[in-house]
């Protein structure tokens, strides 16, 4: 079993290392634990599609989930802790000492070359998550769908989420009732 | 009483967040600059554009910093001032923890169940689909300042799928590869 130390050290690594958003903690986190075994490739899937469908920030959502598949609500509490902590230290530190950080001329290289890296960062899990999800033609229509009308149309994603969890309780109600009408 | 003013304030923004930081960040910028006054629209952007260049997860980044400086520019010490940082961090978490704990309950105890079952079929494309538009988003010309950006994103994605080069160790390649050819 995973101890909750071996949780906050995970959990704090990647929220240490997180740049540009919880997305690519995505990539992070299946490192750390679908590589250990911790964590199978659909529970992961499960897990991302919980974070990114519930309110709140992603980071934390995934922690809290992630937290609470490894140890339960102590799990969650720790991972939630863990990856929030490194990044509350350094923008403190910043705020405190480092008021001219952003205009300092390494670290405006330096991001220069990590900003491409994380929309890398992004692309990746979408492959992943495709190749551990059964996908059906259907599955595609979503997924074009719903990338169409956020980029193109600027619909909001809480949109796309409600229409999908309706229609997806019509569909499996009715299929579960036909089923049990046959029988 | 500053510290409850601003838990609150940051509860419900935390709350109200679907979608991640991003989204985070007007509903921020209204509670802070607009309705409270508490700092002004140039802080703001700057604490934005901080949050975006340190780790972590940019709600949180800028919700630790507006409650900073909410309190110093206030006059109070340091002491205080990461007080109200903690304030504001911990309040902007809560709601989510709270929901989200919920949701792990509803998830193990019905996970099997067929309805259940076919939302999460449902949600999966469509979560991917909002994943994917991410990665579209920040393909802005401020991320791909010229022909080089492409070639370290091509060749991060290469060596991210194929290679199998760890996302930490790639983040510092990154940004050694910005200090010597930038």
């Amino acid at each position: 079993m995973v101890s909750l130390w071996q949780i906050f050290l995970i959990f704090a690594k990647i929220g240490a290392f997180t740049i540009g958003g919880g997305i690519p903690m995505i990539a992070a986190i299946k490192s750390e634990l679908v590589s250990r075994k911790w964590l199978n490739e659909e529970d992961f899937v499960d897990i991302i599609t919980l974070a990114q469908t519930a309110p709140g920030l992603f980071a934390v959502n995934i922690s809290i989930l992630t937290g609470h598949r490894l140890r339960g609500t102590k799990g969650s509490v720790v991972a939630t802790i863990a990856s929030c902590l490194p990044p509350f230290l350094i923008i403190l530190l910043v705020a405190i000492f480092f008021t001219n950080f952003k205009d300092n001329e390494y670290v405006i290289k330096a991001f220069k070359g990590i900003r491409p890296v994380v929309v890398a960062l992004i692309g990746v899990p979408v492959i992943d998550m495709i190749k551990a999800t059964k996908m059906r033609w259907w599955s595609w229509v979503v997924v074009i769908s719903s990338m169409s009308l956020v980029c193109f149309l600027k619909v909001s994603p809480i949109y796309i989420l409600i229409c999908v969890i309706v229609t997806a309780v019509f569909i499996s109600w009715y299929k579960n009732k036909e089923h049990h009408d046959i029988h | 009483m500053i510290y409850i003013e601003l838990f609150l304030t940051f509860f419900l923004i935390g709350m109200f967040t679907i979608g991640g930081g991003y989204s985070m960040l007007p509903l921020i910028q209204n509670e802070v600059v607009s309705v409270h006054a508490w700092i002004d629209e140039t802080t703001f952007t700057d604490i934005v554009a901080i949050s975006q260049m340190t780790p972590g997860p940019i709600g949180i980044n800028s919700a630790t910093y507006v409650g900073y400086e909410v309190l110093s520019k206030s006059g109070a010490s340091e002491l205080m001032s990461v007080l109200g940082s903690f304030t504001a961090t911990f309040a902007v978490v809560l709601p989510s923890f709270i929901i989200v704990l919920l949701l792990c309950k509803v998830y193990e105890t019905w996970k099997n169940h067929p309805i259940f079952k076919g939302v999460m079929a449902g949600l999966k494309p469509a979560v991917i689909g909002l994943i994917g538009t991410a990665a579209l988003t920040l393909a802005t010309p401020e991320n791909f300042i010229d022909w080089k950006s492409f070639v370290i994103c091509i060749v991060a994605f290469i060596a991210l799928y194929f290679k199998k080069v760890g996302p930490f160790a790639i983040i510092g390649l990154g940004a050694i590869v910005g200090l010597l050819v930038y």
